[in-house]
């Protein structure tokens, strides 16, 4: 028994050792080596759920098939990430925007953020997730605002005001959950367990459901970056040091989607409660066109695609709140993809912005002649994020686009014209980044491509051929979405 | 349910809606954080019955943080930072306190009457907690959003979180777990606040919010 549950205890234990571990460990080159052999371990054991006997869901933990597949791509852009960042950091120590003291700082939290965000995905316990949720909040608050320039410190307080009154709405609907649950479920634990939540979800009072499903979605929404909750976001990513915004859209924006996906299924499984899909429906599409207006008018080059990635949320949200077996896996298949795409983008940005030493975007021209590798990278990314063929973003946004136009025309024609504004504008600011004169600094980059070129060409991959035991996992989920 | 019991509950978390509402109309920083300081004796003596009547001893665990924490350090500590940066001694309010009332009014009477249909199945004592609760957290959002100095802010998010533990308190055998975590994260969010107020110190000349919307990012 206890080998079985090995893989969820290195899932957790590992991150939080390495935490204390680097905590205290000076120099940079060491720590950041081993911050990315931490998170390569604990990539390894969470692929190792795919293959080891699952426990049964316990008081606190529990193994699906949903949380496997939020788990494992959690891990790998956790290490791509940090092997990002040991290049990224290297060249901040150099300029001076960091200290060693701070990297010190950094990598431990790093390590907290893992371990709050695999927390999250692995409780079974309402209340757990709430309290893992909240860790990863508050550690990547502080990274945000690890520079302490203006900026950098106002985004910082932005998202930690507008992320703690999210995270208290969430409890508050966690406590109606519970208050609903108990009559049924008995005091005290048993009612806080999901799996009982879910078993029993049919004997639950639906109107006191109703109620703790808005108080969920508005408050783990804010976290997802759901329109007009998002305000964080963009400043959130834009001020802080790159490999955070990569783990910011590719990762905490997942989890919190995931919780709120725990709380569908509860809904979803009680005939009397209000259908959560409309809500989802409505949320996902507001935020869809909301943010593909506003990428017109970026002139910060990570502002740009923090906007994409409210767009994207928005698109998966309302795959998801369409459901049914199609919708539901094209909305897995495209949260999977938006992921690894958008952390790729985030890393030739990051390389990209070191080197001109500007975010701002009219001051980025002509990559593919100054650093072919780099802005051919980075155009790759961009065509794969506006949805062109042959990239995988481009085949979960058909799978979303086709299950809705057989069920609902009206709707399928909102998300089409959000999707094509989005292209617009990506493509728009695109010639602008990858043609033209070069402008600044034209000096060769240190940049480490291996993350980023990993990341591009499993996109393409997932575009051009998914493998059968993937489709069948996805499959197996998204009948689980219900 | 009538009785002493039902009575002394319903005076309590009636009475911590009405220090928010006080809270509301405060315009000086150090009688706001007194009036914070009462808002966490409330809350302290109000689970502390629900302990007593739900006979739950951990809840008078959470009832000492309550009155250690949050009603002794940290209105002390708040106030050594007014004191300490030189902090405008007024509240700075976006509308007037007036019109923030009336708001208040209006909150209160939806979250009692959403609360009141909502929950008529439940026990009595959790759907009077309820509908109090929900009040104090949608008053102490409205404080958030009509603040604009960065430490009035904060006594908005706290007493919003007074609310929260209201309502944990309030839902009968509710887990030690979720207890211990409210506990623990208002902690943690202190911690987090005070780090941010000193950093904001080293850079800044005022914590007020107004003045840092200048330095958005957007519109360099």
């Amino acid at each position: 028994m206890a080998f079985l549950s090995d893989p969820v205890h290195i899932i957790l234990g590992l991150p939080l050792a390495s935490a204390a571990l680097l905590a205290v460990l000076p120099g940079y080159r060491l720590s950041s080596r081993i911050n990315i052999l931490a998170c390569l371990i604990t990539f390894l054991a969470a692929f190792a759920l795919f293959f080891v006997e699952r426990p049964a869901p316990g008081t606190y933990f529990l193994v699906d098939e949903l949380n496997i597949v939020f788990i494992v791509l959690n891990t790998f852009v956790g290490f791509t990430a940090a092997t990002f960042s040991a290049s990224y950091i290297a060249h901040e120590l150099e300029i001076g925007r960091l200290t060693p003291a701070y990297l010190r700082f950094y990598h431990a939290m790093y390590q907290v953020m893992m371990f709050g965000m695999n927390l999250a995905l692995l409780s079974n316990n309402i209340g757990l997730m709430w309290v893992a949720v909240e860790i990863a909040t508050l550690s990547t608050v502080l990274m945000v605002g690890i520079y302490r320039t203006h900026e950098a410190l106002e985004a910082a307080w932005k998202y930690f005001i507008l992320g703690s009154v999210g995270i208290a709405l969430a409890l508050f609907g966690t406590i109606l959950v519970y208050l609903a649950a108990q009559p049924v479920l008995g005091e005290g634990q048993p009612a806080m367990i999901w799996t009982n939540l879910l078993l029993h979800a049919n004997d639950i009072d639906p109107a006191l459901l109703n109620l703790a499903f808005v108080f969920l979605l508005l408050g783990y929404g804010t976290k997802v970056g759901l329109a007009p909750l998002h305000a964080w976001l963009p400043d959130a990513h834009a001020e802080g040091p790159t490999p955070i915004s990569a783990v910011l859209s590719g990762l905490l924006l997942n989890v919190a989607l995931y919780a709120v996906l725990r709380f569908k299924m509860i809904m979803a499984a009680n005939d009397m409660a209000l259908d959560p899909g409309p809500l989802m429906i409505t949320m996902g599409l507001v935020s869809l066109i909301f943010a593909a207006l506003m990428l017109y008018r970026r002139r910060d080059i990570k502002r740009l695609f923090a906007y994409s990635s409210i767009e994207h949320m928005g698109i998966i949200v309302f795959a998801f709140g369409m459901g049914g077996p199609l919708a539901n896996f094209a909305g897995l298949l495209h949260m999977v993809m938006h992921s690894l795409t958008k952390s790729a983008i985030f890393f030739s940005v990051g390389h990209v912005a070191q080197i001109k030493g500007t975010q701002k975007i009219a001051e980025i021209r002509g990559l593919t002649q100054s650093h072919p590798l780099l802005g051919w990278g980075l155009a790759a990314g961009v065509l794969a994020i506006a949805g062109l063929p042959p990239f995988g973003v481009f085949m979960s946004e058909f799978l979303v686009v086709t299950s809705t136009f057989s069920r609902e025309p009206v709707l399928a024609l909102l998300l089409v014209l959000g999707i094509l504004l989005a292209f617009g504008a990506l493509l728009l600011r695109l010639t602008g980044f990858i043609f033209g004169e070069p402008t600044g600094e034209l000096k060769p980059s240190e940049a480490s491509y291996v993350p980023l070129f990993a990341h591009m060409g499993l996109v393409l991959m997932a575009g051009i051929y998914l493998p059968g035991a993937m489709v069948a996992w996805f499959q197996a989920v998204a009948r689980l979405l219900g | 349910m009538p009785g002493i019991a039902f009575d002394t509950a319903h005076l309590l978390s009636g009475g911590l809606l009405l220090v928010s509402f006080m809270m509301i109309y405060q315009d000086r920083m150090f009688s706001l954080l007194r009036i914070f300081a009462l808002h966490a004796v409330v809350l302290s003596l109000s689970v502390a019955w629900q302990a007593y009547i739900q006979g739950a001893p951990h809840l008078y665990v959470t009832a000492a943080i309550a009155l250690i924490f949050k009603a002794i350090i940290i209105p002390s500590a708040l106030r050594r930072i007014v004191v300490q940066l030189g902090i405008h001694r007024e509240v700075e309010t976006v509308v007037g306190i007036g019109v923030t009332m009336l708001a208040g009014i209006g909150l209160s009477a939806l979250s009692i009457v959403l609360m009141l249909d909502v929950t008529q199945g439940a026990d009595p004592y959790a759907r009077e907690d309820l509908a109090f609760a929900l009040s104090v957290v949608l008053l102490g959002l409205l404080m958030m959003v009509t603040r604009r100095n960065a430490v009035s802010q904060i006594v908005g998010f706290m007493s919003l979180e007074n609310g929260m533990i209201l309502a944990a308190a309030g839902a009968k055998g509710m887990p030690l777990v979720v207890e211990i975590s409210v506990a623990f994260s208002v902690m943690v969010a202190f911690i987090v606040i005070g780090v941010f107020l000193f950093r904001i110190r080293e850079r800044f000349d005022s914590v007020d919010v107004s003045v840092m919307d200048q330095h958005r990012g957007d519109q360099r």
